[in-house]
């Protein structure tokens, strides 16, 4: 668990982040969102103290991170960023290896992660593991980048614009991977975005940021649902928000008993892709199935009434 | 590709013969000899003039590469910022001086011989690698240094382990234009008693020995090519490990 507690950052005076507290807990994804400016970043650096904070205190499984040294507190940390910064002279596995190489790790220890992390990024270990990052296309770098951060199976992984640098094919397939592997892993993450479709579909909690203070932090259905202010709720984007709302539910959970005609959808598809399979369609219910067993039937209906706002 | 490694085969052979066996080229530089004098240079043999030579400009680029390179690095780290216009004046003044001035200066504190070569040498070289020195170390990719502190490398990690690997090949550059500079200062050091090609050199000059002349310069002048292209040959294959651009990638991908 992680705690931020009262935290800020002053700079010539003026607060950059103010009086920030947060819980996190384990095996959560966190995204902090907000605009330029908005102090997220400087959020993010101040837990592993690549700033330092001028107040407050951020306690890592009730441990005070001031109580270690810097360079033993980063190397607890996961830190992955946008253009990955991965050492242009240094191996997949020898990058992959950075962290567990400065905590002592046997040589075979280390060799056997790099090969395991790979794997979980399906990147073929005798494939990719003596090749340099320029050899790699920016999706792999960017993979070989939080294999990385990930490396010495870190308490939390801090994630900056960890996407940004990506085409939205790949990005879409990077935050699916990363999904999966923080499920695999049950690790804790903390990611930095600007982009709130981005901190919806990661997050399990969204952090909205506006001029150095938290301004709301909930379930991504609470933010879209019942944003704090004017300003959250622009983000979420006015008129797309009962889209994005209906992006967070699966097909499961409205399935009703009865028939519906055409292909079926999956029961795990979100309502939002089910919503617009029937207006592409022009049906006005789909089948659903899970693993080939048909469940019933969704009917549009149902999604346009969990689609509705609070009035 | 080929065709420049058969060049470079020959002018090593030529280099090497010019230099072990000098007899064997009396025909060509017998036209320019005065007549009843000596063609080939023989009051001391080329061979060792020429190790002596290279390994005076060796010490001296050593030297200057520790020096410069050890400055460099001091000036680049926050504490040591305010050193920076300082210490650029100082290897200024080492390349503005000429360097027969810094010879005759030195020879009443060294006396004659090796000692006041070396040090204008030194000094010369000082530049050169410093400049490439504080390019290299100041210019390092943005993220590669925020990765590398934010995963907990120490100071002095990041030093040996990022900022320096990534830095070398342009401080080898610098490293290049100081040898040889080097190679062909070394020669004046000769008027101060130091030997090296500059030996023959001087001595054609002073009896009017054009042949002496040609030999020392050719021998200086293929060394000079030779070490340059050697280097350069090095610095290529660095950049190409780093991946410094997509030439790079593309170069090691094929």
């Amino acid at each position: 668990m992680i705690e931020i507690d009262r935290i800020s950052k002053l700079y010539d005076g003026a607060a950059a982040v103010d009086a920030v507290s947060m819980t996190v807990e384990t095996a959560t994804i966190t995204a902090i969102v907000g605009t330029s400016g908005s102090g997220k970043t400087t959020l993010l650096r101040m837990i592993n103290r690549l700033v330092e904070p001028s107040s407050g205190e951020v306690r890592i499984n009730g441990e005070s991170t001031r109580s270690v040294p810097k360079n033993t507190l980063r190397r607890r940390i996961g830190y992955a960023i946008q253009s990955h910064g991965l050492f242009p002279h240094y191996t997949v596995a020898r990058n992959i290896g950075t962290v567990p190489t400065l905590l002592g790790w046997s040589k075979a220890a280390i060799r056997a992660r790099v090969d395991e992390l790979l794997e979980l990024f399906s990147m073929e270990p005798e494939h990719f593991r003596d090749r340099y990052p320029a050899e790699l296309s920016g999706g792999q770098q960017q993979r070989v980048g939080v294999a990385r951060a990930l490396a010495s199976r870190p308490d939390l992984l801090l994630m900056d614009e960890p996407f940004g640098a990506l085409d939205p094919i790949i990005r879409a397939r990077a935050q699916e991977d990363l999904r999966r592997i923080q499920r695999t892993l049950g690790s804790t993450i903390m990611l930095v975005t600007h982009d709130m479709e981005e901190a919806i579909q990661l997050g399990d909690r969204v952090a909205v940021m506006d001029a150095g203070r938290l301004v709301q932090h909930g379930t991504p259905a609470e933010i879209i649902q019942r944003p704090a202010s004017d300003f959250v709720a622009d983000m979420v984007g006015g008129v797309e928000r009962p889209l994005r709302l209906l992006s967070l539910f699966p097909l499961s959970e409205l399935v009703e008993q009865g028939h519906a005609e055409g292909d079926a959808l999956d029961a795990d598809t979100s309502l939002r892709d089910a919503l617009s399979n029937c207006l592409w369609t022009g049906r006005n219910a789909v089948p659903v199935v899970k693993d080939g067993v048909a469940l019933g039937r969704v009917t549009m209906d149902a999604i346009r009434a969990r689609a509705e706002g609070p009035r | 590709m080929k065709l420049a490694a058969l060049f470079r085969t020959a002018l090593v052979l030529l280099l090497l013969a010019l230099v072990i066996k000098p007899t064997w080229f009396t025909w060509a530089f017998a036209p320019f000899a005065p007549d009843n004098g000596a063609v080939i240079y023989e009051r001391a043999s080329l061979l060792s003039l020429s190790l002596s030579h290279l390994s005076l400009v060796a010490l001296a680029s050593t030297a200057a590469t520790l020096v410069a390179v050890t400055l460099a690095i001091l000036v680049t780290r926050p504490a040591g910022s305010a050193f920076l216009p300082l210490s650029r004046t100082i290897t200024n003044m080492g390349q503005t001086f000429p360097p027969v001035a810094v010879l005759a200066l030195a020879v009443p504190a060294l006396g004659f011989g090796a000692g006041p070569t070396l040090v204008a040498l030194f000094l010369y070289g000082l530049l050169p690698i410093f400049e490439n020195a504080i390019t290299g170390l100041s210019t390092l990719p943005p993220a590669t240094m925020e990765a590398a502190r934010g995963i907990g490398l120490s100071h002095r990690q990041r030093l040996l382990r990022v900022e320096l690997p990534l830095a070398f090949p342009v401080i080898l550059t610098g490293i290049r234009l100081s040898v040889v500079i080097a190679l062909g200062t070394a020669t004046i050091g000769s008027t101060v008693a130091a030997s090296t090609l500059g030996e023959v050199i001087i001595a054609g000059l002073l009896t009017n020995n054009t042949a002496f002349v040609l030999q020392g310069g050719l021998i200086v002048g293929l060394f000079a090519v030779l070490i340059y292209d050697a280097l350069v040959q090095l610095e290529v294959y660095l950049s190409r490990r780093l991946g410094a651009g997509s030439s790079g990638a593309l170069a090691s991908k094929a």
